[in-house]
C-alpha cells in the first residue's frame, strides 16, 4: 500500500524519476541561494528577477521554438541585464534599489508577455510560466545538475564574504574590496537558479522553491548552516510529495510542489522552535535561541 | 611627530552636496583624538572619508605609512543586521579577516586568539550566543573584541559609547587606553565632553568645517563650543549655502 503510493510511480515511470532528479537538483542549488536572499531581506527581489527572465526566454522561444538551450541563454541574458541595469541605476541615480528593480522587471515582463503572445499560443505561454517538470529530457537534467554544481561551488568559495555582505556590509567594505563583486556574483547565482528552475517549474514557480523552504527553515534553525540544511530538506520533501500528489490526483506538478512547500511553511510558522507563533507565545531560553544553555 | 593622517583641503559630502568642507589638519601617529561637534557637524562623515566609504568631493586624505588594512573602523551600531544568525564567536572571528582573507582557514592558534579577545572584553561563556540575543552593551563589547583581533594601527570609533551602560563604557575605555599605550592612533567620535576631557588628550572639533584641533584643554573651551553651535545653525537649510564666510 505504502509502496504503491510512494515508490511505485517512480519505479514504473521514467518521467517521474527524471522529474524527481530535476527537483532534487533544484532543491540543492536554489534553496541555499534562497536562504541568502531571505537573510539579505531580498526575498521579493527573487520574485522580481523571476519575472525579469521571461522576455529572454521568450526571445529564445521565438528564435528556435521550444529549444532548451536558446530559452536558457535568453533567460540568463535578460536576467543579468535587469540585475546589472538596476544595480547601475541605483549606484548612479537617486532611485533606490527596490524601485529601480521594479521598474526594470515590469518593463521586462511586459515585453516578455508581448513577445510570447505575438508568436505562440496561450498554451506556450502557460508552458513558459508554469514549466514542465514531467517532460524533462536529458539535456534539461544535465543543465539543472550543472547549475546546481556551479552554484554550490561558488557559494562555498564566496561563503565568508557573502555572510559578511549580509550581516555587516560596512565592515566588509572596510576590510576588503570584495563587496561589489560578491553582490553581483550573488545576483548572477539568483538568475542562474531561476533560469534552471523555470525549465521544471516555470518562471513563476521557480522562485517558490527558492523562497518558501528558506522561510520555513527560519522557524527551525538559528544558524546559517542549519538554515541551509533545513531549507534543502524542506525543498526535497516538497518536491517528492508534490510529484506524488500530482501523479495520484492529476494535478499540475509545479503548483503541487510549491503548495506542499507552502503547507510546510504554514505548519512551521506555528510549531517551529525558533520564533514561531507558539515559540513567541511560550518563550523560554531554549525555545528562543534553539540552543540549550550550558 | 609624524602624521598618521593628514587632511589636505578635504571636502566630503553626499549627493555632491558638501557636508564637511576644506578640512586641513594632521593627526599625529600614536595620538588619542576625540572628534566632537554639534549634531550634523560632519563627525561621522569625516570617519567615512578616512575609511574610504565616501570619496572626497575635493582635496584628499594622506595616509603616510598606513595601508588600508592597517585601519579598523567601528561604525554606529545600527549598521549591523542583528537578526542575522551569527554567534558571538563568528562575529569576533571576522576580525581576523586581514590575516585570513575571504578564503583562509581559522587554525587552532587563531581560535585561541579569538577566545582571548572575547575574554578581554569580559564575555567568556557567551561565545555561542546569537548576536540577536545580546544587550546593547554586550554587542559593543563584541565589536571591541573584533577590533582587538584586527590589530590595526589606526582605530576609528564612531560613537562607541552611545546608549551603553557606565560599566561597559569604563571597560571599553580601558581597552582604548591600552591601544593608546601600544602606540596605536585612535580617533573617536564622542558627544560626552566629560569623557573627552578625562580620557582624550587631543580633540578635533567640527562644525561642517574645522573649528579647532589640538590639546583637549585648548579646544574644548566654551568659546569654541559656542562658535561651533553657531556655525552649524547657520548651516541649517540647503547645505551648499554653508561656506567659509560663516565663520
Amino acid at each position: 500500500m505504502i509502496w504503491d503510493a510512494l515508490i511505485q510511480p517512480f519505479a514504473d515511470f521514467g518521467f517521474m524519476r527524471r522529474a524527481l532528479l530535476g527537483c532534487v537538483a533544484i532543491s540543492l542549488g536554489a534553496t541555499p541561494v534562497g536562504v541568502f536572499l531571505m537573510l539579505r531581506r531580498m526575498s521579493l527581489t527573487g520574485d522580481a528577477m523571476a519575472h525579469a527572465i521571461l522576455p529572454g526566454a521568450a526571445v529564445g522561444f521565438l528564435i528556435s521554438g521550444l529549444s532548451l538551450g536558446a530559452m536558457t541563454i535568453g533567460g540568463l541574458i535578460a536576467g543579468m541585464l535587469v540585475a546589472l541595469l538596476s544595480g547601475f541605476v541605483t549606484r548612479v541615480t537617486a532611485l533606490r534599489e527596490d524601485a529601480s528593480l521594479a521598474a526594470f522587471y515590469l518593463i521586462s515582463l511586459a515585453l516578455g508577455v508581448l513577445i510570447v503572445s505575438t508568436r505562440g499560443s496561450n498554451v506556450d505561454l502557460i508552458h513558459v510560466l508554469f514549466g514542465t517538470v514531467l517532460a524533462l529530457d536529458n539535456a534539461a537534467l544535465v543543465l539543472l545538475c550543472s547549475i546546481t554544481s556551479v552554484t554550490l561551488l561558488i557559494l562555498a568559495i564566496l561563503f565568508r564574504p557573502l555572510v559578511l555582505e549580509c550581516a555587516d556590509p560596512q565592515f566588509l567594505r572596510s576590510v576588503s574590496g570584495l563587496s561589489a563583486l560578491t553582490h553581483f556574483t550573488f545576483l548572477a547565482l539568483v538568475v542562474m537558479n531561476l533560469v534552471g528552475g523555470f525549465q521544471a517549474l516555470g518562471t513563476l514557480m521557480a522562485v517558490g522553491i527558492m523562497i518558501l523552504p528558506a522561510a520555513a527553515a527560519r522557524f527551525w534553525a538559528a544558524s546559517i548552516g542549519g538554515l541551509i540544511i533545513g531549507a534543502v530538506c524542506v525543498a526535497a520533501v516538497s518536491s517528492f510529495t508534490g510529484l506524488l500528489l500530482s501523479y495520484h490526483f492529476s494535478m499540475p506538478s509545479g503548483p503541487a510542489i510549491i503548495l506542499v512547500a507552502g503547507v510546510i511553511y504554514a505548519v512551521s510558522l506555528f510549531i517551529g522552535p525558533v520564533g514561531s507563533v507558539i515559540a513567541q507565545a511560550y518563550p523560554s531560553h531554549t525555545l528562543r535561541t534553539g540552543k540549550v544553555e550550558k | 611627530m609624524a602624521a598618521a593622517l593628514s587632511f589636505r583641503n578635504l571636502t566630503l559630502g553626499y549627493d555632491r552636496l558638501p557636508a564637511l568642507q576644506q578640512i586641513e589638519t594632521e593627526v599625529p601617529v600614536g595620538s588619542l583624538t576625540a572628534v566632537v561637534g554639534p549634531n550634523g557637524a560632519g563627525k561621522s562623515t569625516l570617519l567615512k572619508g578616512v575609511i574610504g566609504v565616501l570619496a572626497p568631493l575635493e582635496g584628499k586624505v594622506n595616509f603616510g605609512a598606513l595601508k588600508r588594512e592597517d585601519i579598523a573602523y567601528l561604525p554606529q551600531q545600527s549598521d549591523i543586521d542583528r537578526s542575522f544568525p551569527l554567534s558571538v564567536l563568528d562575529l569576533v572571528a571576522m576580525g581576523l579577516w586581514r590575516e585570513i582573507g575571504a578564503f583562509g582557514s581559522i587554525g587552532p592558534k587563531d581560535r585561541v586568539r579569538v577566545h582571548q579577545a572575547i575574554a578581554s572584553v569580559g564575555l567568556t561563556g557567551l561565545e555561542h550566543r546569537p548576536i540577536g540575543a545580546l544587550s546593547g552593551g554586550q554587542m559593543q563589547r563584541v565589536l571591541f573584541a573584533r577590533l582587538l583581533l584586527q590589530d590595526a594601527q589606526l582605530v576609528l570609533l564612531d560613537e562607541p559609547f552611545a546608549a551603553i551602560d557606565a560599566r561597559t563604557m569604563a571597560d571599553l575605555l580601558q581597552l582604548v587606553h591600552i591601544w593608546h599605550d601600544e602606540g596605536r592612533t585612535i580617533m573617536a567620535v564622542l558627544h560626552d565632553y566629560d569623557v573627552v576631557a578625562e580620557h582624550f588628550p587631543q580633540t578635533l572639533m567640527l562644525a561642517r568645517e574645522l573649528v579647532a584641533h589640538g590639546p583637549t584643554s585648548k579646544v574644548l573651551t566654551a568659546e569654541n563650543q559656542f562658535r561651533a553651535r553657531q556655525m552649524c545653525e547657520a548651516c541649517d537649510g540647503p547645505p551648499h549655502s554653508c561656506g567659509k564666510g560663516v565663520a
